[in-house]
């Protein structure tokens, strides 16, 4: 009877847990490397910028071994600035690999892309190397753990950060935010349109 | 009397847990079922939808279109996969649409699943995709097809009674285009003469 109470519980109960692949339309590409969370919390932090604010100035490690700091870009670009949770995690993986296609809309635009998680750079350095060559820099904001995230107003309380994008102008100043439900991705439309608005 | 109430638990434990959203475990389309209902918007281009054979708005059920085979690619414009896979595919295209046996019997179309058209508009110019395709923005279609990952490659037949059952259904790339035809022909049953 126990053996039979055992079997009941991990088809219903585990089996389920492991097949679970999500509604995410996750890449093949990834196979069974990426860990899904669950649905989380949409939102976890309190924002200490709002548009209209000086961004402030960072410097963090690219995975390309250089040093980018945001400010090396005033006066020349505009920035996207891309904050994504995690690493091989579900969303997270199949938001990027989209950026990718659209360096020509960047480049019309006067355009850079930071991307940045908290994740270490060899964590970062094998995860984007699944997602083909990226044009655009990935940078680790992982010591001090999410100081930059933190400087933002978005790193979450379980030390991961929030999945949001900041637009800042040329001359630094940040243009618009969007700290995006963390279990879905942010529309490519509505960064197009803030930096056509910048454009014009 | 424990025991049996015990077991009775368990079971009403296992019921509730696969129903749970986000735990429910979801098998792929299996072939010989026929394909869930499908709706979509007739494409705004004359070519596509002269190419799929349909009127000049609204929606329309892949039962509806003009082919004895569909072949459906599952993808998104953010799947690295389906990006490198890309090329392959209008190779298969235009394999079908180069041999007269096979022009205007088998079409191909693609869904974006969590793609708003913008996104599929910039696949689609970006890889300069032939074939139509078709977004899926809020992942409705992508939940009747079991949450598939992405490429994923489903051929199905049209039959005269309005019915598509599906003969193929697969993850991943189609690999080698020529194989892959002929697997969908052989598959299909579809008959040697026009």
């Amino acid at each position: 009877m126990k053996k039979y109470l055992f079997l009941v519980f991990f088809s219903g109960l585990v089996v389920p847990l492991f097949l679970y692949t999500g509604a995410y339309g996750l890449s093949d590409v990834f196979q069974k490397n990426i860990y899904n969370p669950g649905k989380l919390k949409p939102t976890d932090s309190h924002l200490k910028v709002a548009t209209g604010d000086r961004a402030p100035d960072f410097t963090l490690p690219a995975i390309s071994g250089e040093e980018i700091s945001l400010s090396r870009y005033s006066g020349e670009k505009n920035v996207v600035i891309s904050f994504v949770p995690a690493a091989w995690t579900p969303v997270c993986s199949d938001q990027w690999p989209g950026y990718n296609l659209v360096k020509d809309i960047f480049d019309e635009n006067d355009s850079i892309l930071l991307g940045i998680t908290v994740d270490s750079i060899p964590t970062l350095f094998s995860w984007t190397n699944q997602m083909g060559t990226l044009w655009f820099p990935v940078l680790s904001d992982f010591w001090p753990h999410g100081k930059v995230a933190q400087s933002f107003g978005v790193l979450r309380t379980d030390g991961t950060a929030e999945r949001a994008i900041f637009i800042i102008d040329k001359g630094g100043i940040i243009r618009y935010i969007d700290v995006h439900d963390i279990n879905r991705r942010p529309s490519l439309e509505s960064i197009v349109r803030e930096l056509e608005k910048l454009g014009r | 009397m424990k025991r049996l109430l015990l077991f009775f638990m368990a079971t009403v434990l296992c019921v509730f847990t696969s129903y749970l959203p986000g735990v429910a475990a979801k098998s792929s389309p299996s072939t010989g079922d026929g394909l869930h209902e499908i709706t979509l918007t007739v494409p705004s281009e004359l070519s596509e939808r002269s190419y799929l054979g349909l009127p000049s708005s609204g929606v329309f059920k892949v039962h509806e279109i003009e082919a004895e085979i569909v072949i459906i690619e599952i993808f998104s414009m953010y799947c690295p996969h389906c990006q490198r896979e890309a090329p392959r595919v209008n190779r298969l295209y235009r394999e079908i649409e180069g041999n007269p046996l096979l022009r205007g019997r088998i079409k191909l179309i693609g869904i974006g699943v969590g793609n708003s058209s913008y996104e599929v508009g910039i696949f689609k110019k970006k890889y300069d995709i032939p074939f139509p395709l078709f977004p899926d923005k809020d992942f409705s279609i992508h939940e009747i097809l079991k949450e598939v990952r992405t490429p994923y490659f489903m051929g199905i037949t049209i039959d005269n009674d309005g019915t598509c059952p599906v003969f193929y259904s697969k993850p991943g790339g189609i690999g080698d285009t020529d194989q892959f035809l002929q697997t969908i022909v052989r598959l299909s049953g579809l008959s040697r003469d026009k």
